[in-house]
């Protein structure tokens, strides 16, 4: 989705602002939205690229530009069990449950299991045989592709000129993942851009932006 | 961290503070979430991850020339060595700062950030400012931390498009060869391992 999330090289975006010190959460309820993403996860009612989607298309968007990084968590997360008719507003507004107790729910993550999950991870990495695309070297150039829905293809690296730097191995694809659960595993690779192949002739000669990107982004030149 | 004090708001809360223990009460109500399971969470991320972790392992890299060879490698493997796995950290790829290359990490598109090695990430890098800018005008971005590239230098950026995450490897300071791993440890930053500083013996002060 050609959305407002998918920064990367937009300018006039004003200064870096550092903040010395800095605690990991502001405050408490920073801290509480985190862990209430985190404990829920493992419900899977949705996946982490459902997650980024509802993140990313937060309305209106001139909202997502201005929320704070965990009032945008905060906001999907309350799309996301509305979507999937867990709670509804009036619930939230009012604290009293109107719906019914769903059956079949999964049951609440323990402390012991979140922090095993925490501890162990969960890797995005798929265990199968699929013959890559490309190999380490090849001169690629990014589809221009425009898909209405999730995407980790930025606007940035769209119709360039790049080459593969690395082939990191079978993974998810987010595309379809963050739609149906398909997975639809492909190979993933580091593609390296020159500054000037991005940003045109006045961009330093040396320097290059490195993008991870699945076989589906991309064709050989 | 500084919990929330009530004597801050007096009886009144943040609408969205509201709206934050409303759903938490809502989801503990419908057994789908356990309250205590929150509380360790957010301990864990504050006590029990975070740069220290990742300072090791450059410490290391830099006394141990065979564990840096590893390290560049096969990062989780390298890393998993020292206890630190898990969450944002499973498929890890770590990349050498040297006098010729500046690495630096950026995710354009939200926020990815190699939690197990550096915990959570600081504001700056999860900002408007930081996503949109780091990848058209890195060295500009660079300036704003401090850090001054000459022209030679080749900078890379590594936008974080999958769920592969990056650490920087940093330049060993001078000095490095006298001093023990866990001397050295201390003076690992958490910027240096994202790219927007170096690591300098003098400047031991704690970072933005």
């Amino acid at each position: 989705m050609n959305g407002v999330h998918d920064m990367g090289g937009i300018q006039n975006m004003g200064p870096i602002e550092l903040e010395d010190n800095e605690p990991v959460f502001h405050c408490e309820w920073e801290g509480r939205v985190f862990a209430l993403n985190m404990a829920t996860g493992p419900l899977r009612l949705w996946n982490l690229d459902m997650k980024r989607q509802a993140t990313e298309s937060m309305q209106p968007p001139e909202r997502y530009l201005g929320a704070s990084y965990y009032e945008r968590w905060l906001e999907s997360l309350i799309k996301l069990f509305k979507e999937r008719g867990v709670i509804t507003e009036e619930e939230l507004v009012t604290g009293e449950i109107k719906l019914k107790e769903i059956t079949e729910m999964p049951s609440a993550a323990s402390p012991d299991e979140v922090i095993a999950l925490m501890g162990k991870g969960r890797s995005a990495r798929v265990k199968t045989n699929i013959k890559p695309r490309f190999k380490v070297g090849d001169k690629i150039v990014t589809r221009n592709i425009n898909i209405p829905t999730h995407t980790r293809l930025p606007r940035y690296v769209r119709g360039k000129c790049g080459r593969v730097e690395r082939d990191h191995g079978v993974f998810i694809f987010p595309d379809t993942h963050s739609q149906n659960w398909e997975q639809s595993p492909q190979h993933v690779y580091v593609v390296s851009f020159t500054a000037r192949e991005l940003w045109g002739p006045d961009a330093s000669s040396r320097d290059k932006v490195l993008v991870d990107l699945w076989d589906s982004y991309m064709d050989i030149i | 961290m500084k919990h929330s004090d009530d004597s801050d708001h007096g009886s009144e809360l943040d609408p969205i503070e509201i709206r934050v223990r409303a759903l938490e009460s809502l989801l503990v109500e419908k057994k789908l979430v356990d309250r205590a399971a929150l509380d360790v969470l957010m301990d864990y991320f504050e006590n029990k991850v975070g740069p220290m972790n990742g300072a090791q392992v450059v410490a290391r890299a830099w006394k141990d020339p065979n564990y840096k060879e590893r390290l560049l490698k096969d990062g989780s493997g390298a890393i998993a060595e020292l206890g630190f796995t898990g969450f944002q950290g499973e498929d890890l790829i770590v990349v050498e700062n040297t006098p010729a290359v500046h690495n630096v990490i950026a995710c354009t598109l939200c926020s990815c950030y190699p939690w197990s090695v550096l915990g959570l990430p600081p504001a700056w890098y999860k900002s408007n400012a930081y996503r949109a800018r780091i990848v058209i005008e890195p060295r500009e971005v660079l300036k704003e931390f401090g850090l001054e590239l000459h022209e030679d230098v080749e900078v890379r950026v590594w936008d974080s498009t999958s769920e592969v995450r990056y650490l920087v490897l940093p330049e060993a300071p001078q000095g490095a060869v006298d001093m023990g791993e866990d001397e050295l440890a201390k003076v690992v930053t958490r910027n240096s391992m994202v790219g927007t500083a170096k690591v300098f013996l003098q400047t031991m002060e704690k970072e933005g």
